[in-house]
């Protein structure tokens, strides 16, 4: 289990030098990538997903790169296929054409360098506390012993701020801190890459802030690759350094664009807002000259 | 549409509104709900009700009936359990219907969980148990008895037969059942972590499915109980004397009346114990205290 090693390689060496060009990072992150080459690449891919009657071609001939750091938004309005490719990045899914490359390796099946933080709630499983939740994934992937595990799951939900309740059934918290318990297992298990999909879209718009707010706060803290799914631009630009746009029907790559400057903070600047109104046109032109094509169509 | 906008002007004049909020004393928030409430809230309670209204009827009928060989009363029961327990065999004879019940209950139990487990992994495991679950449960265990008694004789092996077929089938249908409900989020949750296999099935599937699983255990644990007293009743004594069914064929035979019904008591107390020692028990410390069903 070459993946496995390369996994374990930071907590049995130790070497604070390996750390130096992120000296504010406390949990390391493992290896570093070599900066010619990307945590993640994923190279002209095309994804289908089947139904019982047909084969809808979700992807098409998508190409993109993730740097060690990123944090990384694919945008795009609903049937862009955008959660379809965060799925085939974590391996459920495999590419009809190209290739998904984590640090220069294929992809073929899920793993646990690639922890997913999903919409849904229950992705938590009920039977274990917050705690145990966020020592499953350490325990199941055979990445620490029980006693390391649950140190770092404990220093993870301090992070998180969820101290208090380790102890609790997932059952018993809010959506917001459910999520926070998916981000802290995530967190925990120091992934090469962490994807997100859509975490923030079950939850209300004070919580959602707050979380993006939390979110931002931790990647100061920790640096971590995050590759992270949104149909919100407002969402898209807060969180990202990069955003990917992509066009519905089938999923076609429409821009890639940086925007490192768009935080919480100067949401009301001039070029924030100018950059909102560019992905919009973006997004929008490319579906009305959709609708335009397919009423000429009809026409003739 | 009555509906129409009043112009702002005409709305009157609305300053905007701010209020310091003292602190409030949390304790007040909750007030103790008065004892009976409480009591009556207790699930054991309005079962032992329930149980000595059915009592003290049964107790009436027989008297006003009158006639002891048709309808012992509940006094006279008791007299002839309390007799059949410390001066006669019905302790020897429950240990005998537990010890077969255990064994083909467990096997049962086990069988399922195989089967559903493959069931789970590959598509022909799946029509496997679909085909056979379809073929077998309608079929009544006391009905593979004659087939039992020729294929391993007189004893328990027999009998442990006919408690898998009646576990089996429909223990498998309820496990799953939950196996297939297990959300897709949580799949793949387990996937992500690098479970695959055995390990997945037993950490992800097992737990997610434990309510229904749970179910399961329930029917199995009253099928089997069920068609264990039916057997030795049609079966009579195997090697080293009978069960409780037999007890109970016995003493009908002899028109020891308040025997029969002491016996009936026995197989009523043991299912109503473990349904609600064993069983509750076991459901309030995992699936109901994980919030995966609703409290009573």
């Amino acid at each position: 289990m070459a993946t496995l090693d390369a996994f374990k390689k930071p907590d049995t060496l130790k070497t604070p030098d390996a750390l130096a060009p992120r000296p504010a990072a406390e949990a390391p992150q493992q290896t570093p990538s070599p900066p010619e080459q990307p945590r993640l690449a994923v190279d002209n891919v095309s994804l289908e997903y089947r139904t019982a009657r047909h084969v809808v071609k979700a992807a098409q001939q998508v190409s993109f790169n993730v740097q060690e750091g990123d944090r990384f938004v694919l945008l795009g309005p609903s049937g862009c296929g955008k959660s379809t490719l965060l799925k085939a990045v974590a391996g459920f899914l495999a590419p009809v054409e190209g290739e998904i490359r984590l640090d220069g390796r294929s992809i073929h099946a899920p793993g646990p360098d690639r922890i997913v933080v999903f919409q849904e709630f229950d992705q938590l499983p009920p039977w274990k506390t917050v705690k145990q939740n966020v020592m499953f994934p350490l325990l199941a992937s055979r990445t620490l012993a029980r006693d390391a595990a649950e140190t770092r799951a404990l220093e993870t939900l301090e992070k998180v701020g969820l101290s208090g309740f380790a102890d609790a059934y997932p059952h018993t918290l809010s959506g917001g801190m459910k999520q926070r318990v998916a981000i802290a297992r995530g967190l925990a298990m120091q992934p090469r890459i962490l994807l997100m999909d859509e975490p923030f879209a079950a939850l209300d718009a004070l919580t959602r802030r707050k979380m993006q707010e939390e979110l931002l706060a931790l990647w100061d803290d920790v640096h971590f690759t995050l590759l992270f799914v949104t149909h919100s631009i407002e969402e898209a630009q807060v969180i990202g350094n990069r955003i990917l746009l992509l066009s519905p029907h089938p999923g076609r790559v429409r821009a890639e664009l940086g925007c490192e400057e768009d935080t919480l903070n100067n949401h009301g600047s001039e070029a924030t807002r100018a950059r909102t109104q560019r992905i919009h046109q973006l997004l929008f032109e490319h579906q009305a000259k959709a609708d335009d094509a397919v009423t000429r169509e009809a026409r003739s | 549409m009555t509906l129409r906008s009043v112009p702002a002007e005409e709305r009157g004049e609305r300053p905007d509104r701010l209020y310091e909020l003292p602190p409030i004393d949390t304790r007040d928030l909750m007030a103790q709900r008065s004892r009976w409430q409480h009591l009556w809230g207790l699930p054991a309670v309005r079962k032992a009700l329930i149980l000595v209204g059915l009592v003290l009827l049964w107790e009436g009928a027989a008297r006003y009936q009158g006639n002891p060989l048709m309808l012992p009363g509940a006094s006279a029961t008791v007299r002839a359990l309390w007799d059949g327990l410390f001066a006669g065999p019905l302790l020897a004879r429950i240990g005998v219907s537990l010890s077969v019940l255990i064994k083909g209950y467990a096997l049962g139990s086990l069988l399922a969980l195989g089967l559903t487990t493959l069931a789970v992994s590959t598509r022909i495991g799946r029509d496997l148990l679909t085909t056979l679950t379809s073929m077998f449960s309608p079929l009544p265990a006391i009905a593979l008895l004659p087939l039992a008694l020729l294929w391993f004789g007189l004893g328990e092996a027999s009998l442990i037969f006919v408690l898998i077929h009646s576990v089996l089938w429909a223990m498998a249908v309820n496990i799953h059942a939950g196996f297939q409900g297990v959300s897709e989020t949580l799949r793949m949750a387990g996937r992500n972590y690098g479970l695959r296999g055995l390990r997945y099935v037993a950490l992800i599937l097992i737990p997610a499915a434990l309510p229904s699983l749970l179910a399961g255990l329930r029917i199995g644990w009253a099928f089997a109980w069920r068609t264990l007293i039916a057997a030795e009743l049609v079966f009579g004594a195997s090697s080293g004397g009978g069960g409780l069914g037999w007890y109970i064929f016995q003493n009908r035979n002899e028109l020891y009346t308040d025997k029969v019904f002491a016996g009936l008591v026995v197989v009523i107390v043991i299912g109503l114990l473990v349904e609600n020692l064993i069983f509750d028990t076991f459901e309030r410390l995992t699936v109901r205290r994980w919030g995966m069903v609703r409290g009573q």
